[in-house]
């Protein structure tokens, strides 16, 4: 079964888009619409019943907060992530029936969208969304800050982020996905190998998702930059911290590279350039070689927050000072820079020749050093330290063992001539989800488990985040181990049937694997909602779950909408237990007016016009194209003729906002000078 | 925690007064920040072109096509508006609203004769049959001095719309801090386009 | 070793600098008259000599004509960022800057690393017929 038939003549009015384009033939995409629009109607009916529009609108939407904004990151991340696994549920199955004859389930046209959604989804939606959600919620507490420097920004960010995962979403249900894996490398993603709307909703997706990633990264990074507490210098900043900046440096370094060559690419599709084509001068290589320098450091955008996130997690459950706080800034500095000269490894095999494969074998090598200094970092961290073995503590253990075994398979790919054997076998999946499950994937659920408390006030179930952490890490392990050994063997990526049975053993492994992890999903999910229905039982009402050490723990759970009453004045990396030891208490008088930012519709309105412009592009509707588009320039314009966007928090509010607090921390630690409120005058 | 008495002073932990950051305060990094990420847009245009600058498939080679008059003629205006713009902020700086509006004024005509020119350029190239299809030189001639364009494009819709601002609401600060913004955006592109006049040009013609 | 540079770097926003009171004071230093003009006819120079270079070849060397012509540019880069950018290594507790030089760096990565890469692939790639001794 091919794709779906393009019409020959384009439509003035609708573009190449035609009752053709529903892929009504494909039984399991037409299933799937139905369940997610029978999900889609109930979701929206219950909000309508329940009258939830405004409130979302108001408090969620428009917000400018950064906490909300981190927390509809996460949710965004959770969403795309239950996709993206599907994918990965659906190849796996693929792979163990296509064996002895069988063609599968799947056919190829259908199989080759999966393992390119997949890939998209997984890195672009799923793991960005998640970091940058992250970032998003920590950073501006960590460092003492109210908001990130630019809050419209970063409503705006998180709309053109959402933007992007509505139209791959699209994809599913009208017209088709590229098929061409998560790089779309030319030829094959050129007009001539890719015809359908496939590879542009690609490009548009990413391109539209692009655009939120780079303005949250200046935002951070000028965050970070500008609005930390008095006396945090960079060396005292919190180690997440750094790590963030670092990760945001990146996104603005790399991210308008990815734009530039997916234009290019687009160029070549709309406007018959002549770039990636041998025809008339071109050389599909160059793009190869253009989006890996974005890609490369792409793997450090994501792995290097967490890097942090573990870190904040060792010191804090070991109750010590991470040990070798400056040689971990400088590991991260030094990663930061060579993930810069290291993109070649990703094709050794193109044919650049000894010279130039050597400098970026050499360059890969060099680059497991500061990686390697920081899994030392954290094992001396533990060592003597007084262990609490809680949940985001049992993740960091389970990422230092598997992670160092992703990054021992990279050394291996790192040498070119082992990577002429290895290049595109199922050794380099595994290796990759080795370090992205391993590294990625575990952090983020450490750092769920980790900040949950702070940013809901209340901690995670814990009998259901056992069993999600078990399903998952021994899940990881059957799942991808297989992988190791086929691609020793000699097995490819991306192959849809197999002709040698003796493979099939390795599938169904693999497969059980993938079932384990979908029960470490499914208790994911179920310790969630768990935590929310036993709200009460796990209440904490100090602020401060974990005895932290940074600032974020120094204010309530969930904060309030300022973050902090009184800016905190920093004397120590680990500002919050260095003002714990030296008998700090809060404050209870003196709170003035505080400045915030507004809320506004403006990021809701831009982004929805750039999905319909980026719709009306993979369509070839010219008409709502440029009409969207100078939709958006108008209403960006608009905006700018808001002077007005602040609006002050009274003192009363403050007061008695900290008052409430005062009484909740008085109950809760009996004897402190909390809960004796000092009244208004 | 008390006992802790290892501490001889006493510290403060919240500074005596409250940090501000006023709106804007770090607007400049922000959008310096920005520009340094689209430097790294024309990095890879530049690159591409330093790949395919001589791929002509056949087909014409900047010997051919390039008019070094005409081009000589638009980084005179591109410079002449830089110094314009300089005047404006001048003005801006002295409070002097109306002599700003006429430096920005004169600017913008000089950002719309570049326009006009490259467009002139840009049909004159495509009705002789060197168009973007042609050869990957021609593609990635057209595309990175496109995008320069498409950049002065923007810019010039943007210092209309300062224009309209700082003569409604006045030399107000939030608007000398966007004018600074968008000075730093055109004086940026001047940076650009000496190397587009350079090495897409100049050094293309040497060939 | 560097820590007391980043921390100058790093002197927290709200601790030690009055920062935004003093009026329009948003970041970027003011330039002068006569810095404008100075830069002006600098670059007026840095321009018109590369294109007569160009376009009445008085000098015959092709490779000696490319390298003056970027040389000039290099310059007239930098008379820009000083005269026109108002570049000041202290703007913004030096940040501007390091952004820059961090720029800078990358872009010559980049630039540098696709030619080099391309370069190697096209000259191994060469149609067999073309290479020595086949």
């Amino acid at each position: 079964m091919a794709a779906a038939p393009l019409p020959e003549v384009i439509s003035p009015i609708f573009g190449r888009l035609t009752f053709a384009a529903l892929p009504l033939n494909e039984e399991i995409v037409v299933v799937t619409f139905i369940v997610v629009a029978i999900l889609g109607a109930s979701v929206l009916g219950a909000i309508t019943y329940f009258r939830l529009w405004g409130y979302l609108w108001r408090e969620w939407f428009t917000t400018v907060d950064h906490k909300r904004i981190g927390i509809m990151y996460m949710v965004l991340g959770l969403v795309m992530f239950l996709r993206g696994f599907a994918d990965a549920i659906m190849m796996r199955i693929q792979q163990v029936w296509a064996f002895n004859g069988s063609e599968g389930y799947l056919n190829a046209h259908h199989y080759d969208q999966i393992f390119s959604a997949h890939g998209v989804i997984m890195i672009f939606f799923a793991a960005m969304p998640f970091i940058t959600g992250l970032m998003n919620y920590i950073i501006p507490l960590q460092i003492g800050a109210r908001d990130v420097a630019f809050p419209f920004l970063n409503n705006l960010s998180f709309w053109m982020t959402t933007a992007g995962a509505i139209v791959i979403m699209a994809s599913l249900f009208v017209g088709e996905f590229a098929q061409t894996g998560w790089l779309a490398i030319p030829p094959l993603s050129g007009l001539d190998g890719s015809p359908g709307v496939g590879v542009d909703y690609y490009i548009w997706s990413l391109q539209v998702a692009g655009v939120g990633t780079t303005l949250s990264g200046i935002n951070l990074v000028v965050t970070i930059l500008k609005l930390r507490a008095p006396g945090m210098t960079l060396m005292k900043m919190p180690i997440f911290t750094w790590t963030g900046l670092c990760s945001n440096i990146l996104i603005v370094a790399t991210f308008p590279v990815l734009a530039a060559v997916l234009a290019l690419l687009g160029l070549d599709r709309y406007l018959g350039t002549a770039f990636f084509s041998a025809e008339f001068g071109g050389n599909p290589m160059v793009y190869v070689n253009l989006i890996w320098i974005w890609g490369h450091p792409e793997v450090y955008i994501l792995i290097l927050p967490l890097f942090g996130a573990y870190s904040e997690i060792t010191s804090t459950f070991c109750g010590k000072r991470l040990f070798g706080y400056s040689s971990m800034v400088y590991a991260t500095v030094v990663i930061t820079i060579l993930s810069y000269i290291v993109w070649l490894h990703h094709f050794f095999t193109m044919g650049s020749g000894a010279s130039v494969n050597s400098f970026f074998g050499i360059t890969t090598m060099i680059i497991s050093i500061p990686t390697g200094a920081k899994i030392f970092n954290w094992l001396f961290t533990m060592y003597r330290g007084r262990i609490r073995f809680e949940l985001p503590m049992m993740w960091t253990v389970a990422f230092i063992l598997t992670f160092v075994v992703g990054g021992m398979t990279g050394v291996l790919l790192a040498v070119p001539p082992a990577d002429f054997v290895l290049h595109n076998s199922l050794f380099l999946v595994a290796h990759f989800h080795n370090v992205i499950i391993g590294g990625v994937v575990f952090g983020v659920f450490a750092a769920i488990n980790f900040w949950w408390p702070k940013a809901f006030g209340f901690k995670m179930n814990q009998f259901w985040g056992h069993v999600s952490f078990w399903f998952w890490v021994v899940g990881y392990w059957v799942a991808f181990t297989p992988l190791y050994i086929l691609g020793l063997m000699g097995v490819t990526r991306r192959t849809r049937v197999f002709d040698d049975p003796s493979l099939q053993i390795w599938f169904i492994i693999a497969a059980a694997g993938a079932a384990l992890i979908a029960v470490g999903i499914l208790a994911l999910l179920i310790q969630v909602v768990a935590s929310i229905v036993q709200r009460k039982s796990l209440a904490d009402e100090t602020g401060d779950l974990w005895d932290g050490r940074t600032l974020e723990w120094a204010t309530s759970s969930p904060p309030p909408i300022y973050n902090f009453a009184f800016t905190p004045l920093v004397h120590d990396i680990d500002a919050w237990t260095d003002m714990k030891e030296r008998g700090y208490k809060r404050p209870l008088d003196g709170f003035g007016p505080i400045h915030l930012p507004s809320n506004t519709g403006t990021g809701v309105i831009i982004a929805g016009l750039s999905t319909v412009l980026a719709l009306a592009m993979v369509w070839y509707i010219w008409w709502l194209a440029a009409l969207s588009f100078v939709a958006i320039v108008a209403v960006a314009i608009h905006h700018t003729f808001n002077y007005d966007r602040e609006f002050d928090v009274s003192e009363a509010q403050v007061r008695e906002t900290e008052n409430a607090r005062t009484l909740r921390l008085g109950q809760a630690i009996p004897g402190s000078n909390a809960g004796q409120t000092v009244p208004a005058e | 925690m008390m006992d802790r008495a290892v501490f001889p002073e006493d510290v403060e932990f919240h500074p005596a007064e409250e940090p501000h950051h006023p709106e804007g305060s770090s607007t400049m990094l922000g959008f310096w920040i920005y520009l340094m990420s689209d430097c790294l847009i024309f990095a890879v245009l530049f690159a591409v072109h330093a790949v395919f600058g001589a791929s002509y498939a056949a087909g014409p080679a900047p010997k051919d096509i390039f008019e070094l008059e005409l081009v000589a003629i638009n980084t005179a205006v591109l410079l002449l508006s830089s110094i314009t713009f300089g005047f404006a902020m001048l003005r801006m700086h002295m409070g002097d609203k109306k002599g700003t509006l006429i430096w920005l004024g004169i600017t913008g005509v000089f950002g719309v004769i570049f326009l006009a020119v490259e467009i002139y350029e840009f049909t004159h190239l495509i009705s002789i049959g060197a168009t973007p299809q042609r050869s990957a030189f021609l593609s990635s001639f057209f595309t990175l001095v496109g995008t320069h364009g498409l950049h002065v494009t923007f810019g010039t819709i943007w210092l209309v719309t300062m224009m309209v601002q700082v003569w409604k609401f006045g030399l107000i600060e939030a608007n000398q801090r966007r004018l600074s913004c968008l000075s730093m955006f055109w004086h940026f592109l001047d940076v650009i386009w000496i190397g587009v006049f350079t090495f897409v040009y100049l050094l293309g013609v040497l060939q | 070793m560097s820590e007391t540079h980043l921390d100058q770097l790093s002197k927290s926003p709200g601790s030690d600098q009055h920062d935004g009171h003093d009026g329009h004071h948003t970041g970027i230093p003011h330039g002068t008259f006569k810095g404008y003009m100075t830069g002006f006819l600098l670059s007026v120079i840095l321009t018109a000599i590369p294109f007569y270079l160009v376009m009445e070849m008085p000098i015959p060397d092709a490779q000696l004509v490319g390298f003056t012509v970027v040389a000039f540019a290099v310059v007239q880069i930098l008379v820009h960022m000083v005269f026109f950018l108002h570049l000041d290594p202290r703007a913004e507790g030096g940040w501007i800057i390091l952004a820059l030089v961090f720029t800078i760096i990358l872009v010559v990565i980049a630039i540098a690393g696709t030619m080099w890469v391309m370069y190697h692939l096209n000259a191994n790639m060469m149609p067999v017929h073309d290479m020595p001794g086949s």
